[in-house]
């Protein structure tokens, strides 16, 4: 049927399909496809069903959403293209891999701005319907062949009018077509499952369960859907299909998942496991915004959650809860962290648990808001007046985020100080699969809680230490013979405002010292690859991905590197003077201008340290790190 | 509970200068806290007094209870998080006309809206004391200061409309001498469930010296503020001769006995009608127009930001199979198996 269509395409697209090989399943490594159309157009659900159809099966899989700050940017337009990458693999997969082996274009302007991540003989699916004049257009293309304008004629194209046999497809079923027009994108899905040998039964689920309100809109989208799939196997010009073998994973029970999920699960972990309730006080702010979202659905865990009337009552209605008794936590994004810098002096100050996650986005000011990037280290770093130092971890993976999360909050719940953790909207959005952990594997978190007068003491001692950890005891207003003030004037360790020279130098000490300590209880810095020689690749967070890729390539190639990837920003892992030192060159890899090798120079002046930074609201490409140090080494 | 008021005070030094206003809030605040703690039945470790920045905002030191002194305009966001986390405590914040109307006023708004149970006394004094004497939100329009030499060009705030206008459920007002007044609407704020706001005119001696005096000095008090009770007809003067009667939509005082005014025609003051309107106006009078009005304005029942959280969770969680992280990780059906 789909045949009858064929006389709407150019010829130089229609030839294609009238070579008459048969289908073959060819095995491969791994594949990336990268779903695109405008805003509105369902792209990262489809990108999202196709994720967890290759995961359910077995791949290894990474995701990126691409995608822009408007909900409904002007349709058809450059500057509201919407993508989705999708990566899987049969061995393991740390990227959502830098080109793609297939390109879904929903209209001409998704393909003009995705046509620089092809492949070489990248298969390009678009629906060939919107590559009328008014489309094109609006593209800014200047001609009425986008293909040919683009010089992409050789790459295999396919190009059924979706908008058509949606349509159709809609008035066969005695629906809308205006309703039913929206499940295109499912025509699209349907062909990938067809190239890629994918079962379509957990995309089926998801519909059947979606939309179970609504039959019509179940049977239209599962008709939409089947309508790719055969369509894709009764054209000639598919002449191979593929097969991307299950991943070896650990036995055991998995999910997928994404950073900002798993940050709101692992603060729930770390809740349970110190018995102290979770608070978050939070303001919507993109990408942080899902970790709100996350938690307010788990009250039935006791999660209490306070969508603020602005970022600065997210953290002081959280410090305030801190204050109570709880585990608490303020989510945010880069210029949510610049209104909530005071408030965390006072934190600081007041010597109080506290969990401030910054999940980055390009900044600064406002920024591109969708985009990720590692530029707040500075802010985390130095961004508050005063001696006013903050511990800092960074996430490396969607799935890390959790552990990231449930360890911030021992940290500080252990030490009685706040710990920001420094996320970035490549990890929040981006999932992967997830061996789901036993809580049993997990640590105790054993908070400093007092709960009666010390006899030796007259009254209580907010700020007396532990000799350990520095930390002080958390006394929770309620408790008789504790009562104690607390707050933003410098105090001595009995709690009596303080302006004395010795006792101000001497807190603010004690306060740098305790973050320090810190380091005597996260683990030591690891090096992958090499573990000595001529180069050190560094990095921290959200390129982990990325930097192990680069690695491990540069390792095939025989060039000898290691990499080591901070998970510990302050205090730094207690082996890392010894780490810089094993090599002769360290190159400092960062989504920023150099805050990260800033910070090493200041630490360990002694080492000479080299850059590349990547300022573009965009991930890394592994190719630009081996070009990287492919060029070091010549 | 038997306390005196000698149990909250702290053994830190008072530094307010002598003869400002807030040692007669202290005062007062220190003698309403035994009655409350009676009639209440709460131990003295349960209260919590926060504040923010500014010369009231020191109170906390003052006190023998828990006490947070925050950042400045923020007490009303500290002092929510620490009722939303343990809605047990009794809650005040200490604040101040520039603390709470200015930098904090945001927080202000949405902590009435939201009627979280906490008691919050607003000391105005019309000025920014602690930096030394620049115009407020409440400062009169006109009022020359260190950044208004040739007098403001703002309207000032009026503390309550602008609760009325939050939906508050609470709004009293009291002079920082009148201890007994103060101290018995603190009785009542603390009896209040929901956002209690208390605004206390207070005398700024250095700064804003006799600011109120125009209606607090003692030969003109009776005759230019109005003591509102609940319940009682609204009368003022030395010899209870005037009262507030409704003309149209608008206030006006009457003299008992002249035109053929009757106590029939006085108002009597319902502080729990659910509308605000003649609460709203009963906020805004001001003297020489109409007396200043005293006492608990307004003081009506509605549910509470803590209880509704308390709630809330209980409710989901009972309706909820899953009770730990174990159970909730593997929930949703969105798992798969490697062999």
């Amino acid at each position: 049927m789909p045949l009858l269509f064929f006389i709407h395409l150019p010829e130089l697209i229609t030839n294609q399909y009238f070579s008459s090989m048969p289908h073959k399943v060819i095995d491969v490594q791994d594949v990336v496809i990268r779903f695109s159309g405008d805003s509105g157009d369902g792209m990262q659900l489809t990108g999202s069903l196709f994720a967890d159809t290759a995961a359910v099966f077995g791949n290894d899989i990474t995701t990126f959403p691409d995608f822009p700050s408007e909900i409904r940017a002007p349709q058809g337009t450059l500057s509201g293209v919407s993508g989705f990458q999708v990566h899987i693999g049969s061995s393991a997969i740390y990227t959502p891999g830098d080109y793609c082996d297939v390109l879904v274009a929903m209209n001409p302007a998704a393909l003009k701005a995705n046509v620089k991540w092809l492949k070489p003989n990248a298969t390009i699916i678009v629906d060939i319907d919107t590559f009328e004049k008014k489309g094109l257009e609006k593209a800014g293309f200047t001609t009425d062949d986008a293909f040919d304008e683009l010089n992409i004629q050789r790459y295999n194209i396919i190009a059924p009018p979706i908008t058509t046999l949606t349509k159709e497809a809609c008035i066969a079923c005695s629906i809308d077509p205006k309703t039913g027009i929206r499940c295109k994108n499912m025509f699209a899905l349907g062909i990938c499952y067809f190239l890629y040998n994918m079962p379509l039964k957990h995309t089926e689920t998801y519909i059947n369960k979606k939309f179970a309100r609504n039959p019509d809109l179940i049977n239209i989208n599962l008709r939409i859907l089947k309508d790719g799939y055969n369509y894709a196997g009764n054209i000639q010009a598919i002449a191979d299909t593929y097969h991307v073998k299950p991943s070896r994973h650990e036995p055991g029970l998995y999910r997928n998942i994404n950073g900002n999920r798993a940050i709101a699960w692992g603060l729930m972990a770390a809740s349970e496991k110190s018995g102290r309730p979770l608070f978050c006080g939070s303001y919507p702010i993109t990408p942080a915004t899902a970790i709100l979202e996350e938690l307010a659905i788990h009250k039935y865990l006791g999660v209490k959650t306070l969508q603020c009337e602005d970022e600065i009552a997210g953290i002081c209605t959280a410090i305030g809860a801190s204050y109570a008794g709880s585990l608490a936590v303020t989510s945010t994004s880069g210029p949510g962290l610049s209104l909530k810098s005071e408030a965390l002096g006072l934190a600081v100050m007041a010597e109080l648990p506290l969990v401030v996650i910054n999940v980055q986005r390009a900044g600064p000011s406002t920024g591109i808001p969708t985009k990720t990037e590692q530029t707040d280290l500075n802010q985390a770093l130095y961004g508050r007046n005063g001696e006013c130092p903050v511990a800092i971890m960074a996430p490396h993976s969607p799935s890390h985020c959790f552990v990231t999360a449930f360890f911030a909050a021992k940290y500080a719940l252990e030490h009685q100080m706040p710990v920001i953790v420094l996320s970035e909207g490549f990890l929040g959005n981006g999932s992967e699969p997830w061996k789901i952990p036993d809580m049993n594997d997990y640590p105790a978190i054993n908070p400093p809680i007092v709960t009666e007068l010390d006899p030796d003491e007259p009254y209580f001692y907010p700020f007396k230490r532990n000799p350990e950890t520095l930390a002080t005891r958390w006394a929770l207003p309620g408790t008789p013979n504790l009562e104690h003030r607390v707050g933003g004037l410098e105090k001595n360790h009995r709690g009596a405002v303080s302006s004395d020279p010795l006792v101000h130098e001497q807190m603010v000490t004690e306060r740098a010292e305790k973050v320090a300590r810190l380091a005597r209880y996260i683990p030591r810095q690891q090096i992958i690859g090499e573990q000595e020689g001529d180069i050190l690749m560094v990095s921290w967070g959200g390129t982990y991905g990325h930097m192990l890729s680069a690695e491990s390539q540069l390792q095939a190639e025989g060039i000898k590197v290691g990499l080591a990837h901070f998970d510990y920003i302050r205090p730094l892992p207690i082996n890392t003077e010894d780490v810089l030192k094993r090599f002769k060159k360290i190159i400092v890899f960062e989504l920023n201008s150099g805050h990260f090798a800033n910070y090493l120079r200041a630490q360990y002046p002694q080492f000479s340290y080299l850059q590349y930074n990547k300022i573009q609201g965009q991930p890394f490409i592994v190719a630009e790190i081996t070009e990287a140090i492919k060029k070091i080494v010549k | 509970m038997n306390y005196t008021p000698q149990d909250f005070k702290s053994d830190q030094e008072v530094k307010w200068c002598p003869g400002c206003g807030d040692h007669a809030v202290l005062a007062s605040i220190q003698r309403a806290l035994p009655e409350i703690s009676e009639a209440l039945g709460y131990s003295k470790e349960r209260y919590v007094f926060v504040s923010g920045i500014g010369c009231s905002s020191r109170f906390p030191y003052y006190m023998k209870t828990y006490g947070f002194h925050g950042i400045h305009g923020r007490a009303a966001a500290i002092a929510t998080g620490i009722k939303v986390a343990n809605p047990t405590l009794s809650v005040w914040e200490m604040t101040g006309d520039g603390d709470s109307l200015a930098i904090g006023g945001n927080h202000l708004i949405h902590a009435i809206r939201r009627n979280i149970d906490i008691n919050i006394v607003l000391f105005n004094n019309r000025i920014y004391g602690l930096t030394k004497g620049q115009y407020s939100p409440t400062s009169k329009w006109g009022t020359q200061t260190k950044t208004s030499p040739y007098g403001t060009v703002e309207h000032p705030f009026n503390p309550g409309a602008l609760a009325m206008g939050a939906r508050g459920t609470f709004f009293a007002r009291t002079l920082d001498m009148e201890l007994q007044l103060t101290r018995d609407i603190m009785v009542e704020a603390a009896k209040h469930d929901g956002t209690a706001l208390v605004e206390v005119l207070q005398n700024c001696v250095i700064f804003n010296d006799k600011t109120h005096s125009v209606i607090s000095d003692k030969e003109v008090r009776a005759e230019r503020t109005i003591l509102l009770r609940h319940g009682e007809p609204m009368l003022f003067g030395k010899d209870r001769n005037k009262g507030l009667v409704l003309d149209g939509i608008r206030l006006r005082a009457v003299t008992l006995g002249q035109d053929g005014v009757t106590m029939d025609d006085i108002l009597v003051h319902n502080a729990e009608e659910q509308n605000h309107g003649l609460h709203m106006m009963l906020c805004e009078m001001e003297w020489p127009e109409l007396p200043v009005a005293l006492g608990v304005i307004r003081r009506v029942k509605d549910r509470t930001y803590d209880d509704m959280v308390r709630d809330q969770l209980t409710e989901v969680a009972n309706k909820s199979e899953i009770h730990c992280m174990n159970d909730m990780l593997r929930s949703g059906g969105d798992t798969w198996v490697v062999e």
